[in-house]
């Protein structure tokens, strides 16, 4: 007998709050970046936990599906830092409020 | 004494479950707390590593390589090396916040919906679905046979998409990072004047 699944969704829980919380505090765009990468991979584990659970390899597939859907949205979302850091110099977010109305 | 549902798990189970779980959740402390952006980002890979080990623990095999060769050994490097490109990697105040009440305002909130969850957690999750894509253990195959042949047959067109959408995501991030030949030759124009300006 295995650890249950309920303690796994409990850290996957908890990994999801700090990422969460970490999006919202802090100001560094590439930090904020990083904890969404956290919030995925916490999601990933409540997946595989769920795919354990309920005997269904379909939610393996899910975490596959995500993996690739997070690095295409880091090589987009690193190119658009880039592009920003090239016209200015901040490195907050707050700095780049261009696009409020 | 042990919660009965753990003592119910073995001794190395409960052990890399227990290590492995106090590893994330540091990493992940680390990578909010950390004030230089490139120990946020070694945080990160020691997050992913524990949630790697916890894949193990669960029998998805496949998926802690990949977690460890896509995520640790790709998309975190590919943010070192974006911190080191830019030259953000000086540490940044803590202490500045234009939004003060964002503060204290995004951490209580966070602990709402942990709260939030954890109480929905204890109801009952299983629907009693049956399973769409083929059963995960108990089959007498590896974990890699059930999911390649999940992935090549029930979700084939899925990934037939990936395929085009990194394809997008690849032209997307050149024409994003390239810099465009028509500005550059105006600002050395500018620059040229400047020089003949700086002669005289």
């Amino acid at each position: 007998m295995s650890i249950p699944g309920s303690f796994y969704l409990t850290l996957s829980v908890v990994l999801f709050s700090i990422g969460a919380i970490g999006l919202l505090v802090r100001r560094n765009v590439l930090v904020m970046f990083m904890c969404v990468e956290l919030m995925l991979n916490a999601a990933n584990l409540a997946f595989v936990t769920f795919a354990r659970e309920l005997n269904d390899i379909g939610g393996q597939v899910v975490v596959f599906f995500v993996l690739v859907v997070a690095a295409a949205e880091v090589v987009v979302g690193l190119g658009i830092i880039v592009a920003i850091f090239r016209r200015r110099v901040g490195a907050t977010a707050d700095d780049i409020h261009v696009l409020k109305g | 004494m042990l919660h009965p549902i753990v003592a119910s798990a073995t001794i190395p189970d409960a052990l890399t479950f227990a290590i492995a779980a106090v590893i994330s959740v540091i990493g992940a402390l680390g990578v909010v707390l950390s004030r230089n952006p490139v120990h946020s980002a070694l945080m990160l890979i020691m997050t992913l590593f524990g949630v790697a080990v916890l894949f193990v623990e669960e029998d998805a095999q496949f998926l802690a390589a990949v977690q460890v060769i896509v995520y640790a050994g790709a998309i975190v490097v590919l943010f070192l090396f974006v911190i080191m490109l830019l030259g953000v990697d000086r540490e940044e105040s803590l202490k500045a916040e234009p939004l003060p009440a964002q503060r204290y305002l995004a951490p209580l909130l966070g602990i709402l919906a942990l709260v939030e969850v954890v109480l929905l957690a204890r109801g009952r999750w299983p629907t009693g679905a049956h399973s769409v894509a083929g059963r995960a253990e108990g089959t007498g195959h590896t974990n890699i046979y059930l999911l390649g042949r999940s992935l090549f047959t029930t979700y084939l067109l899925p990934f037939e998409i990936t395929s085009a959408l990194l394809v997008i995501a690849v032209i997307g991030a050149v024409l994003l990072a390239r810099r465009p030949r028509r500005e550059a030759t105006v600002q050395d124009e500018e620059a040229a004047t400047e020089l003949e300006g700086a002669d005289r």
